[in-house]
């Protein structure tokens, strides 16, 4: 039994959410891991050092840049008939390609398993986590995508796995890629990051999340923000913890400004230590926090930005 | 054009779930179902793209009990032309709704066919990909926005580090994300008219798909609790806490 692993890099290496899903095929047997797109020199090499990895499988073509889904699905339907397991991140690319191979191979896809029981059954959150299914699979192949706040990632290297070409048939010309405009930031990114601070309605304004900024630069955080602080305007959408944003289970999650609705709660219930700062008592989030402060959040942070710049 | 949108009855966004003692699933019994929320979007954008004269029909296609066509009315009322109930008392997985509606897609010839990117009961976020699959169509995933220029659909996609723009050929399947539009309330003079709208019914069987369940639901448990933990009284006890109790910075 052997699982087929689809890889995302970056010029850094691997990406976390992907080194995560490698962890849960590990739990399955033996791993073989995909690099597809072009210039993978950097990203094979760091394919074949992951622990636990046995070959990387190299797909270089124009036409998988950017990982686009009709190619990467058509290329992970004929790489199929090798493996009883194919897995991917929940991440856009993960949740975009996965399905889509699920439907080509006549197989209802596993989305965003939190545990493996064994072979055929996993565990997944329904409901935005307020239920955890165990569902068995009758299909022969499974499609899987993994949560990947619930994997401990492999390390980032360790290992020394062969790397192999894999020569790739024609592929759907249905999608082309046109742009991106992706956030540049110095930090690390929400679902990898080692402490996150997240900012909610209480922010007021975009222009006050500067504020969060001093202590997330202290403390090597990513910044989040609840879907009520993305949908009012004060950041993008690539910052919304929650259910329908960025699931993450950081050791550190400071939530500011954060009632705790439901569908933020399902984003960052997971992580170690979670601290509120709101103004509210009353505030849900005081209920899962572990650490709660009770006070203006316009005060709190100047103080906190200085007693960590003290200590 | 035509375009389909399908929508999906589930439990209203506003109501806290509760897993069912025995285990089993999610308690539904006497609990206000809606249609969901990334539907609605859905419905919205097929509406808008009518009033921009890119569309010229609207059909909303819900799946499920009986009860469902009060989802379909829903979509008539916020502007979809005539609807289609596949009557099902089964579980019916995203592979099989796929299935039911790559037949339908067969019958009605649609250009476009528009989704939400997931349902917020089952959080499979999958049906729209294969569905896609299914036609041998192209997709436009997590959409926040689009645009219909001859045979090319042009969508901006919601991905991890920001927005992506991708070309597709028509047709195409575009599942919605939060921020494609802000659906509009249905009026009540259109939710009148949507009464008399019509809503044709099918079972699985008249469009030939097998929907018997791939997934077994073992079993549903609530998920570990977190308990609410202390409450410090400054800055300074918060920090020294972090420090030396948490020991996380």
């Amino acid at each position: 039994m052997t699982s087929l692993v689809l890889l995302e890099f970056d010029a850094t290496g691997i990406k976390q959410p992907s080194r995560s899903a490698v962890a849960a095929a590990t739990a399955l047997g033996e791993v073989h891991v995909l690099v597809a797109g072009i210039d993978l020199a950097g990203a094979s090499a760091a394919a074949a050092k992951l622990p636990g990895v046995s070959k990387v499988l190299v797909a270089d073509n124009p036409a998988l840049d950017h990982l686009l889904a009709e190619p990467t699905a058509a290329l992970l339907l004929a790489l199929a008939p090798n493996y009883s397991h194919l897995l991917a991140a929940t991440t856009a690319v993960g949740k975009n390609v996965m399905p889509r191979v699920a439907a080509l191979l006549d197989v209802q896809p596993i989305s965003d398993i939190s545990g493996v029981e064994d072979a055929d059954t996993f565990i997944r959150p329904i409901y935005a986590g307020n239920g955890l299914a165990t569902v068995k699979s009758s299909d022969s192949k499974k499609i899987i995508t993994v949560r990947a706040a619930s994997f401990d990632p492999v390390a980032a290297d360790g290992g020394s796995a062969p790397t192999e070409n894999v020569t790739v048939g024609e592929l759907p010309g249905l999608s082309k890629f046109v742009s991106a405009e992706l956030s540049k930031s110095e930090r690390p990114e929400l679902t990898a990051a080692r402490v996150v601070i997240s900012g909610g309605r209480g922010m007021q304004n975009g222009e006050n999340f500067k504020l969060i900024e001093p202590i997330a630069d202290k403390l090597g955080a990513a910044v989040g923000a609840s879907r009520a602080a993305v949908d009012a305007g004060f950041v993008p959408n690539e910052f919304q913890v929650g259910q329908t944003g960025k699931i993450v289970a950081p050791e550190l999650y400071i939530a500011v400004g954060i009632s705790g609705a439901i569908q933020h709660l399902a984003g960052m219930k997971d992580s170690k230590v979670i601290v509120a700062i709101n103004k509210d008592e009353e505030a849900p989030i005081f209920q899962v926090a572990d650490y709660g402060l009770v006070a203006d959040l316009f005060t709190a942070l100047p103080e906190l930005a200085a007693e960590l710049e003290r200590s | 054009m035509k375009i389909i949108v399908p929508v999906k009855r589930v439990v209203d966004y506003n109501v806290k779930v509760r897993v069912k003692s025995d285990g089993t699933g999610i308690e539904t019994a006497g609990v206000k179902m809606s249609m969901n929320p990334f539907d609605e979007i859905a419905v919205e954008e097929a509406v808008r793209l009518k009033e921009k004269g890119v569309a010229t029909e609207i059909i909303a296609v819900s799946m499920g009990v009986p009860q469902c066509a009060e989802t379909i009315r829903t979509a008539l009322a916020m502007g979809a032309d005539r609807g289609i109930l596949v009557e099902s008392d089964a579980d019916l997985q995203p592979l099989a709704v796929a299935k039911l509606l790559k037949a339908i897609v067969d019958q009605e010839q649609p250009q476009i066919v528009i989704l939400g990117k997931q349902a917020i009961d089952d959080d499979m976020s999958a049906t729209g990909q294969m569905l896609a699959a299914l036609l041998g169509w192209s997709q436009g995933t997590f959409a926040s926005k689009l645009s219909v220029e001859g045979e090319t659909l042009t969508v901006t996609r919601e991905v991890d580090g920001g927005l992506e723009t991708v070309a597709l050929k028509l047709p195409s399947i575009v599942t919605t994300d939060l921020r494609l539009n802000e659906p509009r309330y249905a009026s009540l003079p259109n939710i009148m008219k949507a009464r008399k709208k019509p809503i044709a019914n099918m079972k699985p069987a008249d469009l030939g798909v097998d929907v018997t369940p791939r997934l077994t639901i073992i079993k549903v448990s609530e998920p570990p609790k977190r308990k609410a933990g202390q409450k410090v009284k400054d800055v300074a006890e918060l920090v020294s806490k972090l420090k030396t109790e948490a020991k996380v910075i």
